[in-house]
């Protein structure tokens, strides 16, 4: 890479081809940066790592030009050490974090944003820092707490939800992350009859691709947890007691026959020893769509009946994981409408999503608000889609970058989001 | 307008006489058969009472079927190229008679006056008592003088021995020279005038003009019309040069009724944007109303001053209400147009069409009810983007033989 940044005294007439090369740049950026301590010209190395609170990394070698000041990016990178002040600025999450952290919770806009980008920024707002406050604060010798992010559709409810898994996992908890509750209660192609429990039935595709995600997720955790009961699996297969979780994770990966019962099993594990003295560590159940749970399934049986989603195994496991008769963790989850089955367009209110029967298994909870973008917060959104210095204006229409044309973005999207970064895709 | 509760059978009878149907669009065929339905139904009101009847009713029967036959003759605007009259005097004027006493039969049957019954009274009892669901306003019955249904003719130019009345006859262009001679005459009468008054030195420059203030001269087609006969370009110029030079001599007042026969009034422009003035509510704040249609869909809308772009369309959110990005545009257009995106605040309702038509609707209806807090000038800008013209499009009529309106269906060899 370094032939590639030949030095030269004069910056200014360097800045096109710097421009050019700045794509190669932003790739190997952690490699240019550990070269960069020689002489060389680089635009401008923004530090991938986060690390530590507080700590400001700069810009090793001659910059071309001044530091801009951005006042909707932060350098706090640990959601630990976010607080009001930074609120409506946009954190980087670290690259290296990112695949482990998120294999499969961001929304899959977000996910091509990230892709287009090269970098994951997450703005930091109001319901995700109260959350990360609750979090904090929470005793774990009680009771699990349940947290309920509910909002209209499009305002952040998942990447709230993102936010404070990212903030769960740098802390060091086990995050239990299911992406969508409503992808388990649809769209299944197999469902064969359970083996463990006669009148329910098994998931072996989702229960297996999930328990990889989990793998990816908790990869440290998953040696140190020792089962305390023998399961068997068939006539010829056991796990015993004693042994590490991550066998009976790979076991589940491997066999997909008995993956929904693996699961439940993992389940059932993980919320006998979270709270623990021993060895404990903090679990948090992050799930996206729970009322996904709680509704109507377009699943069919052979005779063409419904099945209702506590004949489930994965739904029914799932349930008594939100049930708060366990302690040590949290539990977080979402309302979403989106991919709900059988809800009307309008509803966001958690009475009208959850239904009785989930309200009732819900309750008592504590309701997060997720409203859509404030002024400070939409203003920090607009600047990050106009950073030039990045992104070679995103937002390549000119009138965009005038005063009228916020005022006109901000009209056709009412401050929405989702609506807002779909508006952004095409200018 | 009432309507007499006793409309016999004689005065219906009577008026259909002296009624023609739609005379503009009627073929020959058209025209046959529909004199063979109004024969019908007068035999069957003939039945009913009165014995004369059936001698009036074949005397109104050919008497009706002849009107309907001969109006297709009126289609032809060429009035010089007509060739022989087609309408004798004696016949013109028969038809103005019935026009007359039809008319008053109309103002009996409708109660009103028959001394003060105008053409719009007979317009609109005419439409009242025959209603029709035509869109083209030629197809609609109608009752007017025959002077302006007859097309004008010129009557036979030359005597039984074949020598011509009229002195320029020759000419070819008989009425044309004849107007410009009476012009000319006319002026030279204007100058004698002037000399005379020279003479008794009373002659001021500042005579009593002619106020051509909000006329215009008649038109190419208009003399045509006026004369009966095909005049040139060159020849209609001339004329007007002629009136000109005419209009230039300080005392042409005097010859005004002569001038005056050959102009036209203006119409003036009353179509203009009628603002309402702003309303206020209790708090102070300004608020307006305005509603729009477009092809089926109706909306209103209430605009308030002093808020901040928030709008509610039927109790939800606009973006909830209008997932298509182009609608929320076309809301958004009256706004950004005159730049006050942020400054009101709009409950709008709205109803009937589909999504397009319905943010269409609403676009109009914002417009309208902007139109109270712009200033004249912005009034204006607005009406000349089309914001305030309402769409007039609308669904087009299925044709019998084709699929659709243009469609047609599928051609097949064999």
């Amino acid at each position: 890479m370094a032939y590639l940044l030949p030095s030269l005294p004069y910056p200014t007439s360097f800045a096109n081809t710097v421009y050019i090369l700045f794509f190669y740049c932003i790739i190997d950026c952690m490699f240019v940066y550990s070269m960069c301590n020689s002489v060389c010209v680089v635009a401008q190395v923004r530090p991938l790592h986060g690390s530590g609170c507080g700590q400001q990394q700069e810009a090793v070698g001659m910059e071309t030009r001044p530091e801009t000041v951005s006042i909707f990016r932060t350098q706090e990178n640990d959601p630990a050490c976010q607080s009001e002040q930074h609120l409506g600025q946009y954190y980087t999450v670290p690259a290296s974090h990112f695949h482990t952290v998120f294999p499969h919770g961001l929304p899959p806009r977000y996910q091509q944003q990230v892709k287009t980008f090269n970098e994951g920024c997450v703005m930091v707002r109001q319901p995700a820092l109260e959350l990360i406050s609750h979090l904090k604060r929470a005793d774990y010798i009680n009771p699990t707490l349940r947290y309920l992010l509910y909002g209209v559709k499009g305002s952040g409810k998942t990447m709230s939800l993102c936010h404070a898994v990212h903030y769960c996992s740098t802390q060091g908890w086990l995050v239990l992350h299911i992406p969508d509750a409503h992808l388990w209660v649809k769209n299944c192609k197999e469902l064969l009859p359970s083996s463990y429990h006669a009148s329910r039935f098994d998931q072996p595709i989702q229960a297996s691709n999930w328990l990889r995600n989990f793998r990816t997720t908790n990869e440290h955790f998953l040696s140190k947890i020792k089962l305390r009961q023998r399961y068997v699996w068939t006539k010829r297969e056991s796990t015993e007691e004693g042994r590490p979780l991550g066998e009976l994770v790979d076991m589940g990966v491997s066999r997909v026959k008995s993956s929904s019962d693996v699961v439940g099993a993992v389940l059932k594990e993980l919320r006998l020893q979270a709270g623990g003295t021993e060895g404990g560590f903090r679990l948090a159940v992050a799930v996206d769509g729970v009322n996904g749970l709680w509704g109507r399934t377009t699943l069919k049986k052979e005779d063409k009946s419904p099945v209702a989603p506590e004949e489930l195994t994965l739904v029914h496991n799932l349930r008594k994981m939100i049930n708060n008769d366990w302690c040590g963790g949290a539990v977080i989850a979402t309302l979403s409408q989106t991919g709900s089955l059988y809800a009307p367009s309008s509803a966001y209110l958690p009475q009208e999503l959850l239904g009785e029967e989930g309200f009732d298994s819900m309750d008592p909870f504590i309701p997060v608000p997720v409203s859509l973008y404030s002024e400070k917060e939409f203003e920090s959104c607009y600047l990050y889609y106009l950073d030039h210095i990045h992104f070679h204006h995103w937002l390549q229409h000119p009138h965009s970058q005038t005063e009228e044309g916020k005022k006109e973005l901000i009209f056709l999207s009412n401050r929405n989001p989702s609506v807002l970064e779909r508006l952004c895709a095409f200018l | 307008m009432k309507c007499s509760n006793i409309v016999t059978q004689m005065q219906m009878l009577l008026l259909s006489t002296y009624f023609l149907f739609s005379p503009e669009r009627r073929t020959a065929n058209m025209a046959a058969s529909g004199g063979r339905t109004v024969g019908s139904f007068l035999w069957k009101c003939g039945n009913c009472c009165f014995n004369f009847n059936t001698v009036s009713s074949n005397l109104t029967r050919q008497v009706l079927s002849r009107q309907l036959c001969v109006s297709a003759v009126l289609h032809r605007k060429n009035l010089a190229a007509a060739g022989p009259e087609k309408f004798s005097e004696e016949f013109i004027k028969k038809q103005v008679e019935e026009f007359n006493i039809g008319k008053r039969h109309l103002a009996n049957m409708m109660g009103e006056d028959p001394e003060t019954f105008t053409q719009g009274d007979i317009n609109r009892s005419i439409a009242y008592l025959f209603p029709s669901g035509l869109f083209d306003k030629k197809a609609k019955p109608l009752m007017k003088h025959p002077d302006e249904v007859f097309p004008k003719q010129r009557a036979v130019q030359w005597g039984a021995d074949g020598r011509p009345f009229h002195f320029l006859f020759y000419t070819g262009k008989q009425s044309y020279y004849s107007l410009m001679h009476d012009t000319f005459t006319k002026a030279l009468a204007v100058e004698k005038h002037q000399d005379r008054l020279r003479g008794k030195d009373l002659f001021t420059q500042d005579a009593k003009q002619i106020s051509l203030v909000g006329s215009r001269w008649l038109l190419k087609e208009e003399l045509e019309e006026l004369l009966v006969e095909t005049i040139s370009e060159h020849d209609y110029a001339r004329f007007i040069q002629l009136m000109e030079r005419l209009l230039s001599l300080p005392y042409c007042s005097v010859e005004e009724d002569f001038v005056q026969r050959y102009r036209r009034q203006l119409e003036i422009q009353s179509s203009k944007q009628q603002v309402q003035p702003l309303q206020y509510d209790q708090h102070g704040v300004a608020y307006s109303t305005g509603d729009g249609r477009r092809k089926t869909a109706m909306g209103t809308v209430l605009l308030r001053d002093s808020g901040s772009g928030s709008i509610s369309i039927n109790g939800t959110n606009y973006v909830h209400y209008f997932p298509v990005l182009q609608d929320r545009e076309q809301l958004m257009f009256p706004l950004h147009f005159m730049e006050v995106l942020g400054r009101f605040d709009m409950q709008c309702s709205v109803s009937g069409g589909g999504h397009s038509s319905q943010a269409g609707a609403l676009r109009l209806a914002i417009s309208r009810a902007m139109l109270s807090f712009l200033s004249e000038g912005q009034v204006e800008t607005m009406r000349q983007a089309g914001l305030l013209t309402p769409d007039p499009r609308i669904k087009e009529r299925k044709k019998p033989g084709q699929e659709g309106a243009r469609r047609k269906f599928t051609w097949k060899k064999r």
